[in-house]
């Protein structure tokens, strides 16, 4: 252990994610899901924390087996233990929570599938110890998270006038309430979400110009 | 004129670069050049200009859309006045003067809202000021209902002008036809304000409508399996729909005034029409139930069949280049509108998902035109040799 486990450079591992490696508007992975679960806010949040914990301990276990795992069959070991781990999710969300489970229906499953995931193991966990690894989980999962929490509030909040199932816009502004406000239908369709992603990495570009492709 | 150019002249110093006003050097221009013939010279490359430039191109198309602004006026007033009864009584001038009142602020709206992002992006850019927005700000208000609420109008233009367009780099960049993606943009946001028999006729609460109004479109009633609709009416215009959509004769001015002047091209307009009576015949042939059966030409004068081949598929930007590639492209329009309209009763009207569809294809149609040309040409050069 030469790094203590809070050093500067485990810290960046957390914090790079987030803005200029994230894994959604930077690298474009993930795309799909985020699409798909983030009409409301609710849906979204359980997505993108179940995302984190399969991301993180996935990232352990392949880290802690790195040195075992025979090249030429390391994409099988990752699924399977991505898989694994998702069914594992897949049953806590069954037990606790389970209108949410049921609204998020495959795309838990097709967590299997999601490029970060892959892309992570790929990329780190399989040249990096535990810790380290543990944190870049952590690190994408939260870059992950934050866009799908912005995107899915924007949704929520102009396609159906409430965030996590609460009213924000009054009934009484509604058209068919004889006020002047109608919610907006595109929003609930997964192209606009499309539309909003496109908007978070334009603004997010303008504000780090280092991420500009010439 | 000399009071105005004076104006100007005085004017110019306070927008250059470092001065008071600089973020208006822009705006000062793009009015310079409304009154004025431009002073800037070419600085590199091409020294010969058309003396079209975009501002007279886009002028004349507004011109061309006078007939359709001013009878769209009209018929608003008109579906008003006929539907509380009141028809016999009201004159010209009060038809008139209420449907001009209903449709100015829509276009008010349209051109505040889309102008006002073209100057911001203007400035924030650095370039000038482009008149792109001169058509599609009139073509916004002619292609909506006349219920539709204005917040609605502002918000349709707004995702139009920075979502169409500039982001793909403004003027002469976008893939897409500005005006329909404002349409279509309300159409899926908010389909209960957009279609249906309630958003045609320009009504207040207290209004009584008499008994044999029902506020459909002829399209919605031949949809349901009513066809017998007046053909006079619906060639002339006096018939329920979007503002600027319903007088096929207005249209039909319009399209010879871009005809003429050269700036509408006359092969997008025939090819789409040419598509849409293929189709309404084949649909004649294979008729199963009324909607069918509708005589393949009054499909050309009922709906947006006719703007949106004049207006809408016609533009210089997301149209065809190449010769060839104009009339495949109308005439793929023409095919899918009406495809669209009478087999998918989900979308009352299908030019306007047709030119958009269409628009996506115009790289590939003119890649493929280029490439087929130069094939050609190679053969030739190998047979000669």
């Amino acid at each position: 252990m030469s790094d203590p486990l809070f050093s500067k450079k485990h810290l960046k591992l957390l914090t790079d994610p987030l803005n200029s490696s994230n894994p959604i508007t930077v690298q474009v992975l993930g795309i799909c899901s985020a699409l798909a679960v983030t009409a409301q806010l609710k849906p979204a949040v359980v997505m993108a924390l179940s995302v984190m914990a399969v991301l993180a301990f996935a990232n352990v276990i392949i880290s802690l087996l790195r040195n075992t795992i025979p090249n030429r069959i390391r994409i099988i070991v990752q699924l399977v233990v991505i898989a694994a781990l998702v069914i594992l999710v897949d049953q806590v969300l069954k037990a606790y929570v389970y209108d949410v489970s049921k609204q998020l229906s495959v795309f838990v499953g097709l967590i299997i599938t999601n490029c970060i995931l892959m892309g992570r193991l790929e990329a780190f966990a399989l040249g990096n110890r535990p810790w380290p690894s543990f944190l870049d989980g952590i690190g994408n999962g939260a870059g992950y998270s934050v866009i799908l929490i912005i995107v899915g509030f924007f949704r929520e909040l102009f396609g159906s006038g409430t965030l996590w199932g609460f009213r924000i816009i009054p009934e009484s502004w509604y058209i068919t309430h004889g006020g002047f406000y109608a919610n907006n239908g595109m929003m609930i369709l997964p192209p606009m979400a499309l539309i909003v992603i496109g908007i978070i990495i334009w603004v997010q570009r303008m504000r780090n110009r280092k991420l500009i492709e010439e | 004129m000399k009071f105005v150019k004076n104006f100007f002249e005085k004017t110019e110093p306070l927008v250059q670069k470092g001065a008071k006003y600089h973020w208006l050097f822009s705006v000062h221009e793009g009015f310079f050049t409304l009154f004025f013939v431009s002073k800037d010279t070419s600085k590199s490359g091409t020294h010969i200009h058309d003396f079209i430039d975009l501002k007279r191109t886009m002028g004349m198309v507004v011109l061309a859309l006078v007939p359709v602004i001013l009878f769209g006026m009209y018929n608003v007033g008109f579906q008003h006045f006929k539907a509380i009864g009141e028809l016999q009584s009201t004159g010209f001038f009060a038809l008139f003067f209420y449907g001009l009142l209903k449709v100015l602020p829509v276009i008010a709206v349209s051109y505040i809202v889309g102008l006002g992002i073209e100057f911001v992006f203007a400035q924030k850019r650095g370039h000038g000021i482009h008149e792109g927005f001169l058509v599609s700000g009139i073509l916004i208000p002619m292609v909506m209902p006349i219920e539709t609420p204005l917040w609605m109008i502002g918000v349709a233009t707004a995702f139009a002008v920075i979502i169409g367009k500039e982001v793909f780099g403004g003027t002469g960049m976008n893939i897409w036809n500005p005006a329909l993606i404002a349409r279509a943009f309300l159409f899926f946001a908010y389909p209960a304000q957009m279609s249906g028999n309630s958003v045609w006729v320009a009504l207040s609460g207290s209004d009584k409508v008499v008994d044999a109004f029902t506020g459909a479109t002829p399209m919605a009633e031949a949809a349901a399996g009513n066809t017998n609709f007046s053909i006079a009416d619906a060639f002339f215009g006096f018939i329920p729909g979007s503002i600027g959509e319903t007088s096929t004769l207005a249209i039909l001015i319009g399209a010879v005034v871009l005809i003429i002047t050269g700036i509408g091209s006359w092969k997008i307009m025939v090819s789409t029409v040419a598509g849409g009576a293929v189709m309404g015949i084949i649909l004649n042939i294979f008729a199963v139930n009324a909607y069918m059966e509708l005589p393949f030409w009054q499909h050309l004068i009922i709906g947006g069949f006719a703007f949106g081949a004049v207006f809408m598929a016609t533009d210089p930007v997301s149209g065809a280049q190449t010769e060839t590639g104009k009339w495949i492209y109308g005439f793929l329009i023409g095919l899918l509108a009406i495809l669209i309209r009478v087999i998918n009763p989900a979308y009352p009207e299908g030019m306007m998902l047709a030119i958009l569809l269409m628009n996506t294809f115009v790289p590939l149609i003119d890649y493929y035109v280029v490439q087929s040309n130069i094939k050609k040409r190679l053969k030739r050069v190998k047979t000669s040799a």
